[in-house]
């Protein structure tokens, strides 16, 4: 049962970054109908900042946890700004097209100066050590990077469901010229989702690095196991993006405890029924 | 309005008769390569990216579909070629006939998933099928994981011809990259592709008009996945070997890219930006993990400031000028 309880945790933590993830894809898809292929790379980036932020300039994981989203953000709203906004009007295929590309030289920069392997950085002395449940040893960063998740993803949901802020947006969405209409600046609103959903991925960068280490790859492969979470759960909706990326991280958690070979692939083979049962994702519409 | 339609057919005639000439010339250039000089390995190497990148171009170009999990057709061929060549000791025919057939089979299975949803949903699917397949074929014995299937024997063609001369391995590469080539051609050309491109246009007035484009978009999915085997079973014949660098993303969004940069929805453009992207890869081997970051931003001007790829550019700009 120890084993089992520590894959549920392992699951939860992996779903906090789904989540986290496709919250930000999600978010930017409404705003700029891109898919944001650089995502895994800018989460990388993320990672990086933190990692720097410690080793050049002092800086602890709290600064990082501040700093590295802002930072990474600035650098979205820079590559918006420069590059994706040219693409207002074309096909959505060509956003998936640039970011993948943009994708590919951040990672492959990144790999030229720190190689394939991973870079080690350290929890914070305050998250350290394990609380004793009874049925398991709980690592306290560990809890803390689910619960910190949770509340990110959650405020982010009041930011864009209940603010008036978060009304001009899903306003924008649906209409932006009407939005115009009233005097808000759409375009400054589009660049700042950018950086926002940008920015949760560079969060989830900073949570991640004293988990699974601080390398140039680390967000390939994941962001093709949240492209599946995304289309699992559909763009639709806010929280739905939260609850499909927590729930699928705990389901593959408890296949790795019951059926370990089919870990990898356990999300692509729900996506696959998921779109044989209802193609337009658990709480997408019809487009 | 007849005029219309009469200037129309006029005008297709005028680009069927250009292809022609264009496939002749390409023909007759890669024919002459055995006795040019020009090292025969890349050119192999290039002639069955080029299959793989029409076959993938046929699918986004006529039928608006991107897929980026066309490296799950390559590598899938390529390995069960390989393993009926090595391990059951096939002829190299049926071997080529096996791998397309996996092939096929793959695509209509994947096919069946992949189209129930359009644009970006779509590459997303596809990429996630092919990261599926890819933990597969990492995980079953008969690839050898991280290893791959090494030294395949060429064989005897058809229990004469010895695919162990270089020069009759071009031939008949070469060879299977022109009959692919046709196929593609001719389908695009066909009352089929019409009904394709009508549905890259307009897919609701389509279904309006009574065409069941699930049936079409499916089939082209179908073909495009076969003819895409075909080019990677080939490759098992160039490389002597098959291995898990075929089925990973990177490969996909490799066949992509030399789409893109030879220019989408165009006949020979595929084939010119395979030989680019290879030949890139070639001269920047010693360059490590730069070759990513040119990709990259080949990838970035090319959306920016070059949608219609070399060949697209060209052809604009001979329309234009007459």
């Amino acid at each position: 049962m120890q084993g089992l309880y520590a894959q549920l945790l392992v699951g939860l933590i992996n779903g906090s970054f789904y989540a986290l993830l496709s919250l930000g894809l999600a978010v930017i898809f409404g705003m700029l109908n891109i898919i944001n292929f650089a995502h895994g790379a800018l989460y990388m980036m993320g990672a990086f900042c933190a990692y720097f932020l410690l080793n050049m300039l002092g800086l602890n994981y709290w600064y990082a946890l501040i700093i590295a989203p802002i930072a990474v953000g600035l650098f979205g709203i820079l590559l918006e700004r420069t590059m994706l906004q040219w693409l207002t009007g074309l096909d959505h295929l060509y956003g998936l097209l640039l970011t993948f590309g943009l994708g590919l030289v951040i990672q492959g920069i990144f790999q030229n100066y720190f190689g394939s392997s991973g870079l080690p950085y350290a929890i914070p002395d305050q998250l350290k050590g394990a609380w004793n449940l009874g049925f398991m040893y709980l690592p306290v960063y560990r809890a803390w990077v689910v619960f910190f998740s949770l509340a990110i993803c959650l405020g982010t949901w009041y930011l864009i469901e209940r603010t008036r802020l978060g009304g001009y947006l899903r306003a924008a969405t649906e209409n932006p010229v009407l939005v115009r209409a009233f005097g808000i600046n759409v375009p400054r609103m589009i660049t700042l989702t950018y950086g926002l959903g940008v920015g949760l991925a560079a969060l989830a960068g900073v949570l991640s690095a004293p988990i699974n280490q601080v390398r140039p790859l680390m967000g390939a492969d994941l962001i093709i196991v949240v492209f599946a979470v995304v289309v699992i759960g559909g763009m639709g909706s806010i929280m739905g993006s939260i609850i499909t990326g927590f729930a699928l991280g705990v389901i593959e958690g408890l296949t790795k405890y019951f059926y370990p070979e089919a870990s990898n692939t356990v999300v692509f083979v729900l996506m696959v029924l998921v779109l044989l049962a209802k193609p337009t994702g658990l709480t997408g519409r019809a487009t | 309005m007849a005029a219309a339609a009469d200037h129309t057919i006029l005008a297709t005639s005028h680009t069927m008769r250009d292809e022609m000439a264009a496939f002749a010339v390409m023909t007759i250039l890669l024919a002459i390569v055995p006795w040019t000089g020009i090292y025969p390995f890349f050119v192999m190497q290039a002639l069955c990216f080029a299959l793989v990148a029409c076959a993938f171009n046929l699918l986004i170009g006529y039928g608006g579909l991107l897929s980026f999990g066309h490296a799950m057709f390559l590598g899938t061929a390529g390995y069960v070629s390989a393993h009926a060549l090595k391990v059951l000791g096939l002829s190299p025919e049926i071997g080529i006939l096996c791998g397309v057939a996996s092939a096929a089979v793959l695509a209509l299975v994947t096919g069946i998933v992949a189209i129930r949803r359009q644009g970006i949903y779509f590459a997303m699917i596809t990429l996630a099928l092919s990261q599926l397949l890819y933990f597969i074929y990492l995980q079953a014995p008969f690839t050898h994981g991280e290893d791959g299937i090494q030294s395949v024997p060429p064989g005897k063609l058809f229990g004469v011809l010895s695919l162990a001369d270089p020069t009759i391995l071009y031939y008949f590469v070469l060879a299977g990259f022109l009959l692919g080539f046709l196929i593609i051609f001719r389908a695009i050309n066909s009352p089929f592709g019409e009904v394709l491109k009508s549905i890259r246009e307009n897919e609701p007035r389509a279904i309006s008009l009574g065409y069941k484009t699930d049936h079409y978009k499916l089939l082209a999915y179908i073909l495009s996945g076969t003819l895409a085997g075909f080019g990677g079973s080939l490759k098992v014949f160039v490389a002597q070997n098959a291995s898990l660098t075929d089925v990973h993303w990177s490969m996909s969004g490799e066949i992509v890219l030399m789409t893109l940069v030879g220019g989408l929805g165009t006949i020979f453009g595929p084939v010119a930006g395979a030989f680019i992207i290879v030949a890139m890869q070639q001269y920047l081997a010693g360059f490590g993990q730069w070759v990513t970051v040119i990709q990259g931003a080949i990838f970035v001007i090319c959306v920016l400031s070059f949608r219609r790829g070399v060949v697209g550019e060209i052809a604009h700009y001979f329309r234009r000028s007459f």
